[in-house]
């Protein structure tokens, strides 16, 4: 017991000092691997830069590049194509989700078996979802083609070919990816509600609908809030399946704003235009995290337990 | 009796008609991946009953270069999630348990870096490359996969260590153990779960990411993804060696989702349900 007394004052030193010393190395690689770029992404947005231009004879342009993309009828061409991407995948993943979440939530057996399978789709690499959706698309060897013939004698459709198909598309393969990100963590939400209030509002004599209405969705109303805005975040955030399925056409009808930027740079190979529209991007998303923030901080809750 | 067992057929029917849809592109894709170029270019759906060929395999695992893409991808994988999993337990303990100046501004600021779109990492990493001539080096590829990952694996470790009771600590430091003691030899066997958790997402990242993949490697340091969007091409794609190469890619992450399920699904909800 001696040892006590003996390393008080250094224990104090180290008690200051870990802190640091236990984030800083997680800090600086953020720094280096997000931040930098993202900083990067606002410096060459003022500068007209090619590829296979010196970055340091590249032409100095302030704001020329952001006049430009306000003036482009493209950029708001494809902002048009994700917000319409967005509402169709999210209000019916959401919808969807929920219902079947609403639909599963009884502790059944063989339920980890089911679950296991829901989030199968998640784990499949976006590159390998695009792949597959293009060949199920295809319009000579595609299944869906096939069966729609097959069973309710609809014409072979050039899916990929047509602006409107392939926009349909798309949002079709999102909705296979990302609903059983909505229902894995919805029901999560509704297993964890006390089921104390569930069997008072039964005894209370509410129906089915004002049980599901009145009673679970708004409990789990911040969970719903958190599902909603990751989904709207990762709108803006993929762009890997429409490269592999469509490349953004016909046209632009599947060019999402991840896939312009993508597109300008290294398509027609305008990097400093590219980088302007990545600071619009940084923007929204920014925006949409700040209400994260606001509505619901996991981070902050969690602290104040 | 009756009333639940008619229940009991309507949620199983709901249910395995679910499974079906999750399914079936991807069984789609296994099944494409055994059959020959005739039966591919039929156009005519065989699930299951066709002769089945181990050409496209074959042909992938001797012709293509396979092997290289395939130890790019594990060396990628496996070392950023090492790296992601190591900083990112330091400073999610940190934040769970020290106080210090900066604190909630760190844990905030983690929660928005989080959300940086790879779209907007494009160009600057290629600027990297450009400028510093470190192309298709594997390490310029791990560091930005661990910075990537870096946030949410904070944020999914936070969650674990607020679950652990402070007293525990407490009587380690009483006993005399270091910060680095409680850590290591307290903290870290209690924390299994929560890390294989972040293991499982840190990897899939790692493995599955294709824009900076493509952007950070050469010739030689190409990764699974990108090797598998190579057979896309303007004269059209080789559909069962595409298939053939995307369900080797989609192995790894299917086996830890089964053998994981469990802990992913905790690890899923963990933020949003104990928000």
């Amino acid at each position: 017991m001696t040892v006590l007394t003996q390393s008080r004052k250094p224990r104090f030193a180290a008690e200051t000092m870990t802190p640091y010393t236990f984030i800083t190395p997680a800090i600086l690689v953020m720094l280096g691997g997000l931040l930098y770029p993202v900083f990067m992404a606002f410096y060459l947005s003022f500068y007209d830069w090619e590829i296979g231009r010196d970055l340091a004879k590249a032409p100095f342009l302030g704001v020329d590049n952001f006049v430009r993309m306000v003036q482009d009828p493209q950029v708001w061409e494809v902002l048009w194509v994700t917000l319409r991407f967005g509402f169709w995948t999210i209000t019916i993943e959401m919808t969807l989700g929920v219902a079947l979440a609403l639909l599963l939530e009884k502790p059944i057996r063989g339920a980890s078996i089911f679950r296991t399978i829901f989030i199968l789709p998640l784990m499949v690499s976006p590159v390998v979802v695009g792949l597959i959706w293009r060949y199920l698309f295809d319009a000579r060897i595609g299944w869906i083609n096939y069966y729609l013939g097959a069973f309710f004698g609809i014409e072979p459709q050039v899916w990929l070919g047509d602006a409107d198909l392939a926009f349909f598309a798309i949002v079709f393969t999102d909705i296979w990816q990302w609903t059983p990100f909505i229902f894995i963590i919805v029901i999560a939400g509704l297993q964890a509600l006390p089921s104390e209030v569930v069997e008072a509002s039964t005894i209370d004599g509410a129906n089915w609908y004002q049980q599901i209405f009145l009673v679970k969705l708004p409990m789990i109303k911040s969970i719903l809030i958190i599902a909603l805005l990751m989904r709207l975040i990762d709108v803006f955030r993929g762009l890997e399946v429409m490269l592999i399925m469509t490349g953004g056409g016909p046209g632009r009808s599947t060019e999402l704003l991840s896939l312009h930027i993508y597109n300008r740079a290294f398509d027609t190979q305008q990097l400093g235009y590219a980088s302007a529209i990545s600071v619009l991007l940084i923007l929204i998303v920014f925006a949409i995290s700040t209400a994260i923030l606001t509505m619901a901080n996991p981070m902050k809750s969690k602290s104040d337990v | 009796m009756n009333d639940t067992f008619q229940r009991q057929l309507y949620h199983y029917t709901a249910l395995i008609f679910l499974a079906l849809i999750a399914l079936a592109p991807i069984w789609v894709m296994i099944a494409t991946s055994f059959k020959n170029d005739v039966l591919v270019q039929d156009g005519t759906p065989l699930w299951f009953f066709f002769h089945p060929t181990l050409e496209n395999y074959e042909y992938i695992l001797t012709r293509g270069k396979f092997d290289r893409y395939l130890t790019n991808s594990v060396i990628v994988a496996v070392s950023s999630t090492i790296i992601t999993l190591l900083l990112g337990g330091f400073c999610a303990y940190a934040l769970a348990r020290l106080d210090f100046k900066g604190r909630a501004l760190m844990a905030n600021s983690t929660l928005l870096v989080r959300m940086v779109p790879p779209a907007v990492l494009a160009v600057p990493a290629f600027a990297f490359v450009t400028l510093t001539g470190v192309d298709s080096d594997l390490a310029v590829l791990t560091f930005f996969y661990t910075a990537l990952n870096l946030p949410f694996a904070i944020w999914l470790l936070f969650g674990f260590y607020k679950q652990i009771p402070v007293e525990l600590e407490e009587a380690a430091i009483v006993d005399g153990a270091s910060p680095l003691q409680v850590f290591f030899k307290v903290l870290f066997p209690l924390m299994t779960s929560g890390y294989a958790v972040a293991a499982i997402f840190t990897f899939r990242i790692a493995w599955n990411e294709f824009i900076l993949a493509l952007l950070l490697t050469g010739r030689t340091t190409r990764t699974l993804p990108v090797g598998a969007a190579g057979f896309i091409t303007d004269t059209g794609i080789e559909w069962g060696r595409i298939m053939a190469m995307g369900t080797l890619i989609v192995i790894p992450p299917l086996l830890f989702t089964f053998f994981a399920a469990r802990q992913i699904i905790a690890g899923m909800t963990a933020g949003a349900v104990k928000g």
